[in-house]
């Protein structure tokens, strides 16, 4: 499953999209990410009948994407993104 | 009292065709919304009841009263739900609730079972958040978007807009539809916005059915623009209770050029009817396991 957290409003888009096939709650994002953006679940809350971890981005940040991600995203020429570069598996994306 | 246009009926059903004393497994769902509280009862995978009722200031107490809807007059008491699984806004909130799963797997789910397993994309337009989800045969997730930081698009928009311009909800759609030309949209999506820009074109002289087209049509534009996120694959189903709404719901249809599947049961319940579904489940799975 393709999860999209985060919101659209009227200056764009923010979403952070983790794949959950590929995800397997290993929690390598969760310390590199300066904002705290990610935590592991035990279990998949969009997904019941899974039984393995996997990362979410935390209720708490849902709303400020925006806000918490601008740190690590400058303009122009960008190193690869912490969480991304953390990511053993490639899950994690983003909408801008 | 002055009538309160945006107030819509509370509804209840029993399927005539089931006995549930005869029932093996009985499950629960509620869906305690921001807006709206629907509780459902499935005897043996099949619907049996729904109660639909408006959220009160109190999750528990809203949960019960939906539930307390739904088992009117069947006989059944909490005690003969052997899982109940909560889910919506206040799914933590379900007394009675054995687990509580998110709205985004128990809307796809309930699709499923209400629009059939052709449904491969599901748009749920809450009280307060819009979801777009994709789903497999089976109604397992595997992709969606909510939206819940604003209200653009969301049920209680509507229903500002029906005390607004003194309408009943239920016959804003259809009023939308009234006229000959489509407007501009509102340019606003922000509930708050819209309306103070539907206040200055009914000040225009504006009349009210060409107000409420321009919301229709830019709440339409919003949610499609969601949806453009994730894609949209046939079939195609809305739930929530904006399905009900012929006005967004025909607008959306024509930006997309896509037709919606006909709803066959309530809209507003979907999210209930996926969560009992679980419960079956999950009843089935510890069963299994011993």
């Amino acid at each position: 499953m393709i999860a999209n957290y985060g919101y659209k409003d009227g200056s764009g888009d923010y979403f952070i999209a983790i794949d959950t096939d590929r995800c397997d709650g290993c929690g390598a994002c969760v310390p590199m990410c300066p904002s705290s953006v990610f935590m592991v679940m035990d279990e998949d809350p969009n997904d019941p009948m899974r039984e393995e971890p996997v990362a979410v981005v935390a209720d708490d940040q849902r709303k400020k994407i925006k806000y918490a991600c601008a740190q690590c995203k400058p303009g122009g020429d960008r190193p690869p993104l912490p969480c991304v570069a953390a990511c053993p598996v490639d899950a994690i994306t983003h909408s801008w | 009292m002055a009538e309160e246009y945006w107030r819509w009926t509370e509804s209840r059903w029993t399927n005539p065709d089931i006995d549930w004393k005869k029932g093996d497994i009985i499950t629960g769902g509620v869906d305690v919304g921001s807006v709206s509280s629907q509780a459902v009862v499935f005897v043996d995978g099949e619907l049996y009841c729904y109660g639909n009722t408006r959220t009160g200031s109190n999750s528990p107490d809203s949960a019960h009263k939906a539930m307390g809807l739904a088992m009117e007059d069947t006989g059944m008491s909490l005690t003969d739900l052997q899982y109940t699984v909560g889910t919506g806004y206040g799914r933590v909130n379900v007394p009675f609730g054995t687990r509580a799963i998110t709205e985004i797997a128990c809307h796809a789910r309930g699709a499923n079972f209400m629009y059939g397993p052709t449904v491969k994309t599901v748009l749920d337009m809450g009280g307060q958040d819009c979801k777009a989800i994709h789903c497999d045969p089976r109604g397992k997730v595997t992709n969606f978007l909510m939206n819940d930081k604003c209200a653009a698009g969301t049920g209680r928009g509507m229903e500002v807009f029906a005390d607004l311009l003194q309408v009943p909800i239920t016959q804003i759609g259809e009023l939308s539809l009234q006229v000959e030309k489509e407007p501009p949209p509102v340019s606003s999506t922000c509930v708050v916005f819209a309306k103070s820009e539907a206040s200055s074109l009914l000040r225009e002289g504006w009349p009210k059915e060409k107000v409420i087209a321009a919301y229709c049509s830019a709440m339409a534009h919003r949610v499609v623009t969601l949806l453009e996120r994730i894609g949209v694959e046939e079939d195609f189903a809305i739930t929530g209770g904006i399905a009900k709404n012929v006005g967004v719901v025909g607008r959306i249809e024509k930006e997309l050029g896509i037709t919606a599947l006909k709803p066959k049961i309530d809209t507003q319940i979907a999210g209930a009817v996926g969560a009992a579904l679980f419960g079956d489940a999950l009843v089935k799975k510890e069963r299994k396991k011993g």
